[in-house]
């Protein structure tokens, strides 16, 4: 590693040292709107020279992933060391070089629950953008209700032969992987008959078909699995316990959802955010609204820090993720209908000069369905922190 | 780095005042003050002076076991749970820091040492109007000889009734910010002193001041400089009283929550019923979230005291909502009896309502971070 580790003072110069020598100007330029997202894949354009660049240095130094260990392509940083990336980042306003599924979601799972060889085969081409992994839950009739999946495995000796229906499957027609929850014993209760597999999406018999959402965009799809062969080493934990990895998955997904991802306006002042937009914020109520977010902002956004530094002590968020998902996808629901107001006529077209921000408001709607509605989560919190009886 | 969690003394200090409190005070005790006309007991201060806690902020030279901010505010977050009634936030945490940034003056060393040990209460008098707003004070200090001579009124002056000393903010020039704070002893001639019957039950006192003499000694710091011992003495009483606000509000909490799980309608327990479930749950969100703001205000405090007026905005403007949102679910979620003085929520909400006004409400505060964030 490229960085002194003897002090966080040390560590900090040597991080921004990096930092000006290997981030392309025209990665500093905080955006972190949907379509400058680096998504990484076996079919991923760069849409620039810079893009590419930036991952491939940052990958080269486990930086993609910088808290995974060195050996699957982290860079083995402990809490306070990513606090510090992730600051200097912040400081010069630098995009993240990758962000995925596998990143947030199937990496802690397999750090997690997967073996040693798993680890070596699947982590380091997640943290050099090589393979794209969609996540296959949801069905037709299992959402909220995600343990009542139908997809089934038949168990034929070295593999299964997978048969089912996903769906609202985000990206499945860009993601190279899947990480599926398939029904392995349709007799067990239906907690303890669920395997978590992981299959290439190439495989025969799996198709796609885009769905297209309220904001014009069509990043989601149903997904099919028409006998599809999926060898026995493609499980992650035990055969009928994939539950377990699934309900683990979900917490890191929430944690990641709270934070908007990175939305719009994060960690700015919303008053800027808005005399950006052209918004002078004279009118009472708009201010007084713009204030009172900016608040919960700040506050939410303070939580979810206090949740990781505990997770980092080594207490696990756990079911308090629900909390950090309710707080902060409620929030970003609330901001973007305050972005929309301050915009006014011209924030109602497509192409105005608020740019994609309807688009992102209407998407913002989904925040709060999404790995787990509002609803469910204040019932995971009222069941399982407060002990409210069934 | 900033860490947000509870270092292991800050745990250890948690626990045993909670241990302290359960067994010195929980809420009856606060009722048997109500119900004897008292604002605070005595013996619990002296109590509290043996644990170290009065001299939380004080430092060790002075006798003070210098804890910190931090840990200042996890000592009124705990108070604030079984609604403990006592000097701590005006004395230890406010009076304190004004007076160990001039630590170096030895009647300010002199009064540390006493706070420490328990044998001197304090309480501010800034507000002369219905809303805080330190700036706009209207109190003369005329200049007379070589000394001052103070005339006005102050309203809302918290444990201003029962304290020995009074720190006092007033006019010494006509420049906005040409304000002085006066140390002064509260039974100085010319002072009198009119109890308000407040609703929490606590002690406020209306003061007027009629050509009080102070002498230059009596000045904290500079002469129109009171803003500089005065700001950051007002940033830890915001902040330990919005960390008292949320350990109020998870006191209302806790009490919902046990309610829930132990009444029936219907033929089930009211817990089971979702409506309830997730107001619950929410409340609780809130108070998480509330909780993460203190503790950021208690390290900005400590470790970057300058920089800390947004932060400490911040938990006060927070915990505002909180414990406003944490006392009207409290009554609603227990029906009639929520509405009863026989039964404590009543006091969790009256304490809310001026913890609220005390030192700033969310207005005061959102404006302060406006101001801050450039709207
Ligand atoms: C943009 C977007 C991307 C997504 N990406 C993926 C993905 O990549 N992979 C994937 O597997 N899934 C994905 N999902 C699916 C998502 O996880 C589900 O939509 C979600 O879990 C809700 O399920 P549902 O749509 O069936 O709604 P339902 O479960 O039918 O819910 C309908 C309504 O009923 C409420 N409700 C349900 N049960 C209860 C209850 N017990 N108490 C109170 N209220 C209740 C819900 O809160 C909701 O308001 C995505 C969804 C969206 C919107």
């Amino acid at each position: 590693m490229p960085f002194d580790t003897t002090n966080p003072e040390k560590f900090r110069a040597d991080i921004r040292a990096w930092l000006a020598e290997n981030c392309p100007t025209e990665m500093q330029d905080g955006d972190s709107t949907a379509d400058s997202i680096c998504w990484g894949g076996r079919n991923w354009t760069f849409q620039s020279d810079a893009q590419k660049q930036w991952l491939n240095v940052c990958a080269e130094n486990g930086l993609t992933c910088p808290t995974w260990p060195q050996e699957y392509g982290g860079a083995g940083f402990d809490r306070d060391q990513e606090k510090i990336w992730l600051s200097e980042l912040g400081r010069i306003n630098a995009r993240l070089p990758l962000q995925s599924f596998g990143i947030w979601m199937l990496g802690p799972a397999l750090l997690h629950f997967g073996s040693h060889e798993q680890k070596l085969h699947y982590l380091p081409p997640i943290t050099r953008g090589e393979i794209r992994w969609c996540q296959g839950y949801s069905e037709p009739g299992a959402g909220s209700d995600l343990a009542s999946v139908q997809s089934k495995g038949e168990d034929q000796g070295d593999h299964w032969v997978v048969n089912g229906q996903k769906v609202w499957t985000s990206y499945a027609d860009k993601a190279d992987w899947i990480f599926a929850l398939i029904r392995t014993d349709k007799d067990a209760p239906k907690h303890k008959g669920i395997s978590f597999l992981l299959f290439d999406m190439q495989s025969e018999g799996v198709s796609t078909r885009p769905i297209k959402l309220i904001s014009g965009a069509s990043p989601f799809c149903e997904t099919f699995f028409d006998d599809v062969k999926v060898p026995k080493d493609q499980i992650v934990g035990t055969e009928n316990r994939g539950w377990d990895v699934a309900k683990y998955l979900l917490t890191h997904e929430r944690e990641m959802i709270s934070g908007g991802g990175s939305g719009r306006g994060a960690g700015r002042s919303l008053a800027k955010v808005l005399a950006d937009a052209g918004h002078d914020l004279s009118e009472a109520s708009l201010r007084s609204e713009a204030i009172a977010c900016d608040i919960e902002e700040m506050s939410v956004a303070l939580t979810i820090e206090r949740y990781k530094d505990q997770a980092a002590g080594g207490k696990g968020v756990g079911d308090a993720s629900a909390m950090l998902k309710y707080a902060g996808t409620e929030l970003n629901k609330r901001k973007h209908e305050l972005f929309m107001s301050a915009g006014g006529s011209e924030a109602l077209q497509w192409d105005g000069a608020t740019g994609s921000l309807p688009a992102d408001w209407l998407r913002t709607k989904a925040n709060s369905i999404e790995g787990g509605t509002s609803e469910v989560m204040l019932s995971i919190i009222s069941k399982r922190v407060l002990g409210l009886p069934g | 780095m900033t860490n947000l969690t509870l270092n292991e003394d800050e745990t250890m200090l948690v626990d045993s005042a909670r241990g302290f409190l359960d067994e010195a005070s929980p809420v009856e005790k606060f009722r048997e003050l109500r119900d004897a006309g008292k604002a605070y007991n005595p013996e619990l201060w002296k109590q509290m002076a043996d644990l170290g806690w009065t001299g939380v902020l004080v430092p060790e030279d002075q006798g003070g076991i210098d804890m910190g901010h931090a840990a200042a505010n996890l000592l009124a977050q705990e108070m604030g749970k079984t609604l403990v009634s006592s000097p701590f936030i005006s004395t230890a945490v406010m009076a304190a820091t004004a007076l160990r940034q001039v630590a170096d003056n030895p009647r300010a060393a002199e009064a540390l040492g006493k706070i420490a040990s328990g044998d001197l209460t304090y309480a501010l008098a800034l507000d002369e109007g219905v809303k805080h707003a330190p700036n706009n004070t209207q109190m003369q200090a005329e200049r007379v000889g070589n000394g001052f001579s103070l005339s006005g009124e102050k309203t809302f002056v918290v444990d201003g009734g029962s304290a020995d000393r009074l720190l006092v903010l007033a006019r010494t020039g006509d420049d906005d910010g040409a304000l002085t704070l006066f140390d002064i002893p509260a039974d100085r001639d010319g002072i009198t002193r009119t109890a308000q019957n407040m609703i929490d039950a606590r002690d406020s006192a209306q003061i007027s001041f009629e050509g009080v003499e102070a002498t230059g000694e009596d000045v904290v710091g500079t002469v129109d400089q009171a803003m500089s011992v005065l700001s950051p003495a007002l940033r830890a009483g915001q902040a330990a009283l919005a960390a008292e606000m949320t350990g109020l509000s998870s006191g209302a909490f806790g009490m919902t929550v046990s309610y829930l799980q132990e009444r029936k309608q219907f033929g089930v327990l009211i817990g089971q019923f979702q409506a309830l479930q997730h107001r619950a749950a929410h409340l609780w969100s809130d108070i998480e979230v509330a909780t993460s703001t203190i503790a950021n205000a208690g390290r900005m405090m400590d470790e970057d005291p300058e920089n800390a007026t947004l932060a400490v905005s911040l938990a006060k403007a927070k915990a505002c909502q909180t414990a406003k949102l944490a006392v009207m679910e409290g009554v609603q979620m227990h029906g009639g009896i929520g509405m009863t003085d026989a039964f404590d929520m009543g006091f969790f909400m009256k304490r809310a309502r001026v913890a609220q006004e005390w030192l700033g409400d969310y207005g005061y505060h959102a404006e302060q971070i406006a101001k801050i964030k450039g709207y």
